[in-house]
C-alpha cells in the first residue's frame, strides 16, 4: 500500500504540473492582456503600453511562466500583476471562506448521506423509500444558483430567518443557506450510492451466510454490509470535492463570500495570470491529494475490490 | 465579475439639469429620513475589482474606487448639476487675458494628519499624475498643463503654466482621479486626504472602513462611520439591502427598481442622463464610409422602443448627441426619428442592398446586448442585415476601438467639451468612430481659446450640428443610474455617476 501511495503520489505531482501548464496556455489564449482589462473603457493604446511596461508584460510569455516555475519552486507564488500585491496574500485571505464552506459540506455530508442511503436500503419499495428517491431525484435536478436564488427569497428575505448575504462576515446563521445549497445535491447522488450499495450488500451471500449464523441483525447491517456499501460512496465524497471546488464560486458570488471563487473570477476577468496560476495550483493539489486520499480510504474500507 | 460583476465603472459622469435635480431627488422619503441626524455607521454596497482594488485615488478606475477616493480626498473642483466644473478645494480660478496662465487660490483646508494644503501639495500631485512613465487615468486630461513653467506663488496660490489657450481648464481640475493628496506621498496602505472621511481599515476585495472628518472644511459629515461592502453581483447588493444588511445599494437593474419601488422596504434614488448608450460606425472604413449608410442607421432606430425595452423605461430618448441637458448641449437640433423607408431609399443609393453588418457588442455594460438584439431587429425589412456579435466583455473597450465598423457604445457622463477632446478629434485617443475633420479640430481650439460664454456655445452648437448630420455616433437613450437604499436613509442626491454629488456620503444621514 505504501509504494501505491508512492506511486500515485508522484503522478499527482506530474498531474500538479500539468494543470498549471495548460492553465497557462489556456489564459495565454484568451484574448487581451492584463493591461487591456485593466485599462477598460478608456482604451487609449498608449496608456496600455505603459500599463502592459509597468506589469512586466512585455516580457516574452515562456519566460514569465520559467522564472513563476522557478519562484513556485521556492514557495513564492510572485505578486499580482494588477495591484502588485503578494498572490499568496490573496490565497491566504481567500482560502479561509472557502475552506471552512468546503469542510463543513463535507462534515455534514458523510452522515447525512448515510442516514438518508441507509434509511431507504432498509425500507427498499417503502413510500418512505419512494418519497426519498423521488425528493433526491428532484433536488438533484436543481442547479445551484436557482436553488440558492430561491433559498435567500424565501428564508432570507421574505422570511427573515437568516441573514440572506454573508456581507458583515461568516457568522453560523450566514453559514446556513450556503452550505444547504452545497449540500443538496451531493447528498442526492451519494446518499443513492449508498442506498444501492447497501442494498446490494444486503442481498449478497456473506450477509446470508452470516443471517443464517445467526449474527445480531444490527451488527451485520452495519458492521459488515454498511462498510462494503460505502466504497462506491467515498469514491463519490471525492469527486464531490472537486466539485465542490466549482460549486463555491457560485456559492461565494450569490451570497458575497470573499472566498477563493471570488478571487478566482477577479483574477480570470482581470486577466491576472500568477494569481490564476497560484489558485490552480492549489486546487490542483487540493483535487489530487483528495482522490488520493479517497482511493486508499475504499482500498481499506473494500479489500475485495483490489 | 466586474462585474462583473463584472460592472466595470463606466468612469466619466453623467450629468442632470438643476430642474430635473429638484424635481426627482430623492424619492418619497419615510419621515424618519425626513430630517438630518447625525451618528450612525451607513454600509455602502458597491460592485468591486477584488486584485484590482488600490486605495491610491490617482489609479481609481472603478465605481467604488471613485466613490472611496471621493470621501478620503478633495479635487481642485468637481462637477456640478450641470456637468460644469464648480470649485472644491480651489476657492476661485481666474485665466489671464490670453488663457494660458491660471491663478487658482486655494480653500483653507487640512489633510486628515493636519498639516495645511498648500500649493506644493497641488503641484506635485500633479507631478505624480503627468510621470512620462505611468498611466494614471487623468493624465491626459492634465497633459496640457506645463508643469515646468507652473508654481507656487505662496502656500495657497498656484498659478498653472498651460501649454496652450484653454477655457475649459477647470474641467481638467476636475478630470477624473485628479486628487491632491499630501506632497510627495507614494505610499497608500494609510490614505491620508483631506475629506470628509479619515481612513479606519482596508481588506481587499471586502470592505473599506472610514470615520468622519470632523475638521472637514466643508462642515462635519453626519455619519459617523462609513463602511464601503463589496458585492459583485447586482442580486446580492439587492439581497443584502432587502435582508437590512446594507443601507446603500448601488448600481441597481431597472427591474429591480421596479419590482421594489413601491414595496416600502427600499427607497429608489434615480438619476436620469445618467449613461449614455448608443452605436458607433467607424467612417475610415467600409461601409460607413458612406454618409448615406450612416443616414440610414440614424432613420432605422426606433428610439422609443430601445428605451423602453432596454431600460425598463428607466430612461429617456437620445438624438445622436451626447449629454442631454448639460452645459453647452444643442438641444435646438430637432429630434429625429424612425422612417423606414427613407432608410430604404438611402441604402438602395448606398448600393448597401442585401449588405450583412456585424454589430460587435459584449455584456461589458448592462444592456448593450439586449439593445443590438433589438437594433438588429428593427433592421430587419430594410435591406441591411444586422449580425449581433458577442465579443469578449474584459477586451471589449480595445477591440472595439481597432476592429470592426459597428460596434455598441456606452458612456457615463462628462463635460461635452471632454466627450468632443477624448473622442472626436484627429489626436483623441479614443476616437472609436474614426472622426478626423480638420476643420472639427479647429472649431475645438476655437471654442476653447473663446473666453466669452455664449460665443462658445455658438461653436459648441455649431459642431455638434456636424456631429449630428455626418457623424458616426449613433445614440438613441440616456440609462437612469439606480441606486437603493434603506427608507431611514436620508440626503441622498440624484446625480450621476461621477459628478461631484453622486455617492457623495458627507450630506447623507440615517434617520
Amino acid at each position: 500500500m505504501i509504494s501505491y501511495a508512492a506511486r500515485r503520489l508522484a503522478l499527482g505531482v506530474g498531474q500538479v504540473l500539468a494543470v498549471v501548464t495548460v492553465v497557462f496556455l489556456l489564459v495565454q489564449a484568451l484574448p487581451g492582456d492584463a493591461a487591456v482589462a485593466l485599462a477598460g473603457d478608456d482604451p487609449d493604446p498608449a496608456r496600455i503600453e505603459l500599463i502592459r511596461a509597468a506589469m512586466g508584460l512585455d516580457q516574452p510569455p515562456l519566460r514569465r511562466f520559467g522564472d513563476w516555475l522557478w519562484g513556485l519552486l521556492h514557495l513564492d507564488f510572485g505578486v499580482s500583476l494588477v495591484s502588485g500585491r503578494p498572490v499568496a496574500d490573496f490565497l491566504a485571505t481567500g482560502l479561509a471562506p472557502t475552506a471552512l464552506l468546503a469542510a463543513l459540506t463535507l462534515v455534514l455530508l458523510v452522515p447525512l448521506s448515510i442516514l438518508v442511503g441507509v434509511a431507504a436500503a432498509l425500507r427498499e419499495g417503502s413510500p418512505l423509500d419512494r418519497a426519498l428517491t423521488s425528493v433526491s431525484v428532484g433536488l438533484h435536478s436543481i442547479p445551484e444558483f436557482a436553488l440558492a436564488v430561491v433559498l435567500i427569497a424565501v428564508f432570507g428575505v421574505g422570511l427573515g430567518w437568516v441573514p440572506p448575504t454573508a456581507v458583515g462576515g461568516l457568522t453560523p446563521a450566514v453559514l446556513v443557506l450556503p452550505l444547504l445549497v452545497l449540500l443538496a445535491r451531493p447528498i442526492c447522488s451519494i446518499s443513492r450510492l449508498v442506498r444501492a450499495g447497501m442494498i446490494e450488500a444486503l442481498s449478497s451471500d456473506y450477509v446470508r451466510h452470516a443471517r443464517r449464523l445467526g449474527i445480531d441483525v444490527r451488527r451485520i447491517r452495519f458492521a459488515h454490509a454498511l462498510p462494503n456499501a460505502l466504497a462506491p460512496a467515498v469514491q463519490q465524497v471525492a469527486r464531490t470535492t472537486d466539485w465542490l471546488l466549482g460549486g463555491v464560486i457560485v456559492v461565494e458570488a450569490v451570497f458575497v463570500i470573499p472566498g477563493l471563487g471570488t478571487v478566482l473570477v477577479d483574477a480570470v476577468a482581470s486577466r491576472d495570470l500568477p494569481v490564476v496560476q497560484g489558485l490552480a495550483v492549489v486546487f490542483a493539489v487540493t483535487t489530487v491529494a483528495v482522490n488520493l486520499l479517497a482511493d486508499l480510504a475504499a482500498f481499506r474500507l473494500a479489500p475485495r475490490s483490489r | 465579475m466586474n462585474t462583473q460583476h463584472s460592472r466595470r465603472g463606466f468612469l466619466g459622469l453623467a450629468g442632470l439639469s438643476v430642474v430635473t435635480l429638484a424635481a426627482c431627488s430623492t424619492s418619497p422619503a419615510a419621515p424618519a429620513a425626513a430630517t438630518p441626524k447625525s451618528g450612525g455607521r451607513l454600509r455602502a454596497a458597491f460592485a468591486g475589482g477584488g486584485a484590482k482594488e488600490v486605495l491610491d485615488p490617482h489609479l481609481a478606475n472603478l465605481f467604488n474606487e471613485a466613490a472611496r477616493a471621493k470621501a478620503v480626498y478633495d479635487k481642485l473642483a468637481d462637477l456640478g448639476a450641470d456637468v460644469a466644473a464648480q470649485p472644491r478645494l480651489a476657492e476661485k480660478w481666474e485665466p489671464n487675458a490670453d488663457l494660458t496662465r491660471w491663478r487658482v487660490t486655494l480653500r483653507q483646508a487640512v489633510f486628515h494628519d493636519g498639516k495645511p494644503v498648500r500649493a506644493q501639495d497641488v503641484l506635485s500631485s500633479y507631478a505624480r499624475i503627468l510621470d512620462p512613465g505611468k498611466a494614471f487615468r487623468a493624465k491626459a486630461s492634465l497633459s496640457l498643463i506645463d508643469l515646468a513653467n507652473s508654481r507656487a506663488v505662496d502656500d495657497r496660490t498656484v498659478e498653472f503654466a498651460l501649454k496652450r489657450p484653454y477655457v475649459e481648464f477647470p474641467n481638467a481640475l476636475a478630470a477624473f482621479g485628479a486628487y491632491i493628496v499630501p506632497e510627495d506621498t507614494q505610499d497608500f496602505t494609510r490614505p491620508v486626504g483631506s475629506g470628509p472621511f479619515r481612513f479606519v481599515s482596508f481588506e481587499p476585495g471586502k470592505s473599506v472602513l472610514l470615520k468622519k472628518n470632523s475638521d472637514y472644511w466643508e462642515g462635519a459629515p453626519y455619519l459617523d462611520e462609513l463602511e464601503f461592502i463589496i458585492a459583485n453581483e447586482e442580486s446580492a447588493r439587492t439581497n443584502a439591502l432587502l435582508g437590512g444588511q446594507v443601507e446603500y445599494a448601488h448600481d441597481l437593474t431597472p427591474t429591480t427598481a421596479r419590482s421594489h419601488a413601491s414595496g416600502g422596504k427600499v427607497t429608489i434614488h434615480r438619476s436620469p442622463n445618467s449613461a449614455v448608450q448608443g452605436f458607433a460606425m467607424k467612417l475610415d472604413r467600409a461601409p460607413f464610409d458612406n454618409r448615406d449608410l450612416r443616414e440610414a442607421l440614424f432613420l432605422l432606430a426606433d428610439r422609443p422602443q430601445l428605451v423602453e425595452s432596454t431600460l425598463a423605461g428607466s430612461g429617456q430618448v437620445a438624438n445622436d448627441l451626447f449629454g442631454k441637458g448639460y452645459q453647452f448641449y444643442a438641444g435646438d437640433i430637432p429630434q429625429r426619428e424612425r422612417d423606414l423607408d427613407k432608410a430604404k431609399a438611402l441604402i438602395k443609393k448606398a448600393g448597401a442592398e442585401g449588405l450583412t453588418i456585424k454589430l460587435d457588442t459584449s455584456t461589458a455594460a448592462a444592456g448593450m446586448v439586449e439593445a443590438a438584439t433589438i437594433f438588429a431587429d428593427q433592421a430587419k425589412g430594410s435591406g441591411l442585415t444586422i449580425e449581433v456579435v458577442t465579443g469578449n466583455k474584459d477586451t471589449y473597450w480595445a477591440d472595439t476601438l481597432k476592429n470592426g465598423s459597428l460596434s455598441s457604445f456606452r458612456s457615463g457622463a462628462m463635460p461635452i467639451e471632454s466627450h468632443i477632446a477624448q473622442r472626436l478629434l484627429t489626436t483623441s485617443t479614443t476616437n472609436t468612430t474614426k472622426w478626423t475633420r480638420p476643420e472639427f479640430d479647429a472649431l475645438y481650439q476655437k471654442a476653447v481659446s473663446t473666453s466669452d460664454t455664449q460665443a462658445r456655445a455658438a461653436v459648441y452648437g455649431e459642431m455638434q450640428r456636424s456631429l449630428h448630420a455626418d457623424g458616426g455616433y449613433l445614440l438613441w437613450g440616456f440609462a437612469d443610474w439606480i441606486v437603493g437604499t434603506s427608507p431611514k436613509v436620508g440626503g441622498v442626491a440624484t446625480a450621476p455617476a461621477n459628478t461631484l454629488d453622486w455617492a457623495r456620503f458627507d450630506k447623507v444621514w440615517l434617520g
